[in-house]
């Protein structure tokens, strides 16, 4: 399936607070059973089956701007699917 | 700064991120400075959406804040603004000091619930009286967040805090105040809404709410007020996701969310 | 130029604006309410910021702002406005923000009454509020001086940036002299470099009081006290009159040192060897000056219109070498001639008797004294 969006998450702003785990549409974010450098287990985004959608409420409920969000531009998720 | 790539399945079709167009990264109004915040503390969130409409309005480099005495008292470290750090309480004071002396800068306060409605309610009330054109973020999470947990103005009838361990009782602690309310009366306000952090519809409303409080001020309306009920997952001793549970299930029945006061110039763009 | 009359609380506005004042932000208190109504009119007229605000505690909370911004703001009180205005002075103090407070004293503590006082001696002189500071502290004894102390008060607030207070008292307040008032004062139009100006074009600055850590409040601290001593070693101001052969002094501040003149010349006259010595600013206070002279006389005589504040001061200066004694009056009371020169009479008999501090009981009891 092409992709339509993706997250880049900043693992060391992550205070582990799981909002963001709740609010995923697609479900593809899950907490890391490692620690970041502050002793928080950070969000991570699974796209092992490229759900993402770059809907971006994840950024939107999350308190430290944990995620910069992308999205495929319609033109070209047309040309690749 | 550690970046996680996304665990993608790499073919030759994958789209890189060079590509793709960003739907979403931080704002130019807000520092890279971690937050001292709480882990789900929605105070994040509220200065994450003020700093978004700060760059929407294109007033970053003229804006000042005026930081409270409570959890937001290092608020000034994450905003990417000229700040000062007010005594608890007077925020709307100072603010009215720095805005009549230099009337085209951008002034808010962002403020918790003891600071403006406690110890500050003087100063809130006059500067509404007198309609002074500022942005007043009021941050209402019902109990005294950075001293431990005490009753605030704001407690909820029956709610154990450190400082009321039978519960609050209206009999001798009074009753919650509604000062969004009570200020949209006066002339001086050109805009008092309530909103709330429980859910991602409402966080976007709460964006738009804080977006026309400081139109208000750029229009030179009066006091814009902003009240977003928001969470206290340390001292409420709940989990972040249930703390958003609480305010819709336990703070929005005391605290109606609701649009009190709009100037018929902020309602033309709805 | 011609002299004109002016009222102390007014000619005090019009020096501040005078001076540069650019925001005033007050409420009403007697006896210097007509400082607040002249800035209220005079203000609007010249373009500036003028607002009367809801308490004394807002009032000074709004100088605190303006003063971020690199304006030059003041505000203006009496004794019980000036309790509520330590919180904010303490923090101005830390931030290292200059402002000008005027301090017209009343009769306390409590509500007290509206006359003259001179009892925030400890309260503006000693500190600003919490914590370890000073304020400049300008004392005028005439309507002049309050002009030309209070043209000079910007130019202090802002070389250390630093608060200045100029404490005066009801009487002064209350008084009309015939003064000269200054031309304007010229300022740049540029702020300091660290005023809070909008971040365009540059990194943001805060403006704040709060250190949480141990280590970098005991730097400020330390700072803080290498200003207060550079302050200390450059803008003492005292008066001194007929201090070369004096054998008993007479210290007093304010409109007291302006009477306390009047009891010297008196005391002269009778053939008393009298000299005066007015400390100008309180603090810093006049000590190297003043333990001169009381090295070369026999007796000390405080005067002040409080129970005795001062006089702590002069007594550590004096260091027990000549006996320091009191009079004064207090509940709004203006101590006059009649009221020192006896205390006169009673410092020369306790140093006469050679008794120590204290005159003989028989003395004591002739002049019906109080024991100080």
């Amino acid at each position: 399936m092409a992709i339509k969006g993706t997250v880049v998450i900043d693992r060391d702003r992550c205070k582990g607070c799981e909002l963001c785990v709740n609010v995923c549409p697609q479900k593809v974010l899950h907490m890391e059973t490692g620690y970041n450098a502050r002793g928080y287990h950070p969000v991570i985004l699974d796209e092992s089956k490229n759900h993402c959608t770059g809907c971006s409420v994840c950024a939107v409920v999350c308190p430290d701007i944990v995620f910069t969000v992308y999205r495929m531009p319609r033109k070209a998720r047309a040309r690749a699917a | 700064m550690t970046i996680a790539e996304p665990m993608i399945q790499v073919t030759a079709d994958t789209p890189r991120l060079e590509e793709m167009q960003v739907i979403y990264q931080r704002p130019e109004a807000i520092t890279e400075t971690y937050t001292h915040y709480c882990p789900g503390c929605t105070h994040g969130i509220i200065h994450r959406l003020v700093g978004e409409v700060i760059d929407e309005l294109g007033v970053r480099e003229r804006t000042i804040g005026v930081s409270p005495v409570g959890c937001a008292v290092f608020a000034y470290q994450y905003f990417n603004t000229d700040g000062c750090e007010a005594a608890h309480g007077r925020a709307p004071a100072m603010a009215t000091g720095i805005k009549r002396a230099m009337p085209d800068k951008v002034v808010f306060t962002y403020q918790g619930d003891g600071d403006l409605a406690s110890i500050g309610g003087n100063e809130i009330l006059h500067a509404c009286a007198r309609g002074e054109n500022l942005t007043v973020v009021f941050v209402n999470n019902a109990v005294y967040g950075m001293t431990g947990g005490q009753m605030a103005p704001t407690t909820l009838p029956g709610m154990v805090t450190t400082s009321s361990p039978y519960g609050r009782d209206a009999k001798l602690q009074g009753n919650p105040i509604h000062i969004t309310e009570m200020l949209a009366m006066m002339p001086g306000v050109a805009y008092a809404v309530r909103r709330s952090m429980h859910s991602v519809a409402e966080i976007r409303k709460t964006k738009k709410a804080i977006k026309l409080a400081f139109e208000a001020q750029l229009k030179g309306l009066g006091l814009g007020i902003v009240e977003v009920l928001s969470s206290c997952p340390t001292n409420w001793r709940l989990a972040p996701s249930e703390s958003l549970n609480f305010i819709r299930d336990e703070m929005i029945p005391v605290y109606p969310l609701g649009d009190f006061k709009i100037h018929d110039e902020l309602k033309k763009r709805r | 130029m011609t002299k004109q009359l002016w009222e102390g609380n007014e000619a005090l506005a019009e020096a501040a604006l005078r001076a540069g004042a650019e925001a005033y932000f007050g409420y009403p208190i007697t006896p210097q309410t007509e400082l607040l109504e002249y800035m209220s009119h005079r203000m609007p007229e010249l373009g500036l910021a003028f607002l009367q605000a809801e308490s004394e505690l807002a009032s000074i909370n709004m100088v605190y702002g303006a003063a971020t911004l690199g304006v030059r703001a003041l505000t203006s009180s009496s004794s019980p406005g000036i309790s509520l205005m330590q919180e904010g002075m303490s923090y101005i103090a830390a931030s290292e923000v200059p402002a000008v407070i005027i301090d017209v004293m009343r009769g306390g503590p409590g509500l007290g009454n509206i006359q003259p006082s001179q009892g925030d001696y400890f309260q503006m002189v000693k500190t600003v509020g919490h914590g370890d500071y000073h304020a400049i502290v300008l004392a005028p004894s005439t309507i002049q001086e309050a002009i030309d102390l209070m043209y000079d008060s910007f130019e202090l607030a802002f070389k250390y940036r630093t608060l200045v207070t100029i404490l005066a008292d009801g009487s002064l307040g209350q008084m009309m002299e015939p003064v000269e008032m200054p031309p304007f004062k010229e300022w740049p139009e540029e702020r300091p470099n660290w005023a809070l100006t909008g971040a365009a074009g540059r990194e943001p600055r805060t403006i704040s009081s709060l250190y949480l850590g141990a280590e970098r409040l005991e730097i400020l601290n330390l700072r803080l006290q290498e200003k207060l001593a550079e302050i200390e070693a450059n803008e003492v101001r005292y008066e001194t009159m007929m201090t070369d052969d004096a054998e008993f002094l007479v210290v007093a501040f304010g409109t007291v040192g302006r009477i306390a003149q009047s009891a010297v010349r008196q005391a002269r006259a009778n053939g008393i060897k009298a000299g005066l010595f007015r400390p100008i600013t309180l603090w810093p206070f006049a000590k190297r000056e003043l333990d001169a002279v009381i090295g070369k006389v026999r007796g000390v005589l405080v005067v002040e219109m409080n129970a005795g504040q001062m006089l702590e001061d002069v007594r550590a200066i004096a260091k027990g070498r000549v006996p320091v004694q009191f009079t004064g009056r207090m509940g709004g009371t203006i101590p006059l001639p009649d009221d020192i020169l006896p205390a006169l009479d009673t410092l020369i008999a306790s140093v006469r008797s050679r008794n120590g501090n204290k005159p003989e009981p028989a003395l004591a009891r002739e002049l019906n004294l109080m024991e100080k």
